[in-house]
């Protein structure tokens, strides 16, 4: 079984790294929206705020990425009509889903490495992971978190026929409830609950109070999924990002 | 709430435009539709036009959110301008997603070039960013895409100028939208030919 999981991840990892979709939903696309929002914060007198923004953007990616990813890999089997024979084979249709669900979380990890490069890179963001064990963990926490729940996306959409319909419609919305980019204290207290069952939230709603603080340490906690909690049991431990 | 409104058409326009031409291709009707003798400057432009029907269906619909949930507020009289300002901006993004579309008929992934430029859209022309806030030149490319002028000319309507306040603003959008959809006819054509002569109509 971990043979399976490990090649499948594998293979789809590399797989989706060479779609131009997946490029531009984990690479590009989170690079604009963290350019949009860096601008609209300058406009806005709040400069300071470039990591809280690249972080949100990132982390946007990361939704998108297993949203259209997960939520598409039935679809995609059944349009390539591979899924009857993926159904029809030896191996529990679940193995052979979880590692594509997973391939999709780790591509993820793509926005966040994007936009952060790109703040770096343009816009002199000075980074250092002020606990880089604690780093180390998260970042796997979080792939499994959240290829969990990419597993629950498409387990959702196995029977609708138009799931990229459904995951158009998720992805806007959920960046909204989360707190991606917009604190949570400015939407209205009804939308709280959404974001505490939605993977992204913990992480953007820390950043964004840690990277609007003066105080150079921002703290970022990386997300707690349900999917997580009801298949692991595991919870994500903090993950710090400094500006100097 | 105004930018928004009138950039949630592109996605009809750009998307519905590239999707009409690029998936004729993807479909295999290609072929029979341009085996018909029917002028293809009426063809396209008749495929154009229920995507512009939707482009304004879909603003109209974020103008009526913004009104409802968003404390935005539309002084009636306003309407018929801004209705104007959004029918120009959507046929000009139409011709945009033409010209993408167009491309669809030789390049294999056409979707990526037009979510490109449809998320690039969202930063140059203006939509949450004022073009006074972005580097020089991003400003430039913004002002050479179709929606920027449009977004401006419909921010100036629903803050109660008159349309002839703005009546350069839509000549400029409009002059964007023709020179991408004479852009757009230019390229089908050529590609036409040159499908039919190498017989690569079909080639994925």
């Amino acid at each position: 079984v971990t043979r399976l999981l490990v090649a499948g991840w594998a293979f789809h990892r590399k797989s989706l790294s060479l779609s131009t979709f997946f490029i531009l939903t984990s690479a590009i696309q989170p690079v604009i929206f963290a350019s949009i929002a860096f601008y609209m914060f300058r406009a806005g007198g709040h400069a300071p705020t470039l990591l809280y923004a690249a972080i949100g953007a990132g982390l946007m990616g990361i939704w998108s990425t297993t949203l259209f990813g997960s939520g598409g890999s039935i679809q995609w089997q059944r349009f390539q009509g591979t899924l009857e024979l993926l159904v029809a084979a030896p191996v529990p249709f679940v193995l052979v889903l979880v590692p594509l669900t997973l391939a999709t979380a780790t591509i993820g990890i793509y926005s966040l490495t994007a936009t952060l490069l790109w703040g770096w890179l343009l816009f002199d963001i000075p980074l250092r992971v002020v606990h880089p064990l604690e780093f180390a963990m998260a970042v796997p926490a979080t792939v499994l978190g959240l290829g969990l729940l990419g597993l629950v996306l498409a387990s959702s959409f196995v029977l609708y026929r138009h799931a990229n319909a459904l995951a158009n419609l998720l992805e806007y919305p959920v960046w909204l409830a989360t707190g991606l980019l917009v604190p949570l204290s400015l939407l209205p207290g009804w939308t709280h609950p959404i974001a505490w069952v939605l993977a992204p939230r913990c992480s953007a709603a820390r950043c964004s109070r840690s990277c609007s603080s003066p105080i150079s340490a921002a703290s970022a906690a990386w997300p707690t999924t349900p999917s997580s909690w009801s298949a692991t049991r595991c919870r994500p431990p903090r993950w710090r990002v400094s500006t100097a | 709430v105004v930018g928004n409104a009138v950039q949630a058409s592109a996605m009809a326009s750009i998307y519905g435009m590239t999707m009409g031409i690029a998936n004729e291709r993807w479909f295999g009707t290609l072929p029979s539709l341009l085996a018909t003798p029917a002028n293809r400057l009426a063809l396209f432009c008749g495929r154009a036009l229920p995507f512009v029907a939707n482009g304004v269906l879909v603003s109209a619909f974020g103008f009526a959110v913004g009104l409802l949930l968003l404390d935005f507020r539309l002084a009636p009289s306003a309407l018929p301008g801004l209705a104007c300002v959004v029918v120009i901006t959507v046929a000009s993004c139409t011709g945009f997603g033409l010209l993408l579309g167009s491309i669809g008929l030789r390049a294999r992934d056409v979707f990526f070039i037009s979510n490109l430029f449809y998320f690039l859209m969202l930063l140059f022309c203006g939509v949450n960013v004022p073009l006074d806030a972005l580097p020089g030149a991003l400003a430039a490319v913004g002002r050479a895409l179709p929606l920027t002028h449009g977004i401006e000319a419909a921010r100036a309507v629903a803050a109660g100028a008159p349309l002839r306040a703005v009546d350069h603003l839509i000549a400029q959008e409009a002059l964007v939208g023709a020179a991408y959809g004479v852009a757009a006819y230019a390229l089908l054509r050529l590609f036409e030919a040159e499908g039919r002569r190498r017989a690569t109509l079909e080639t994925m």
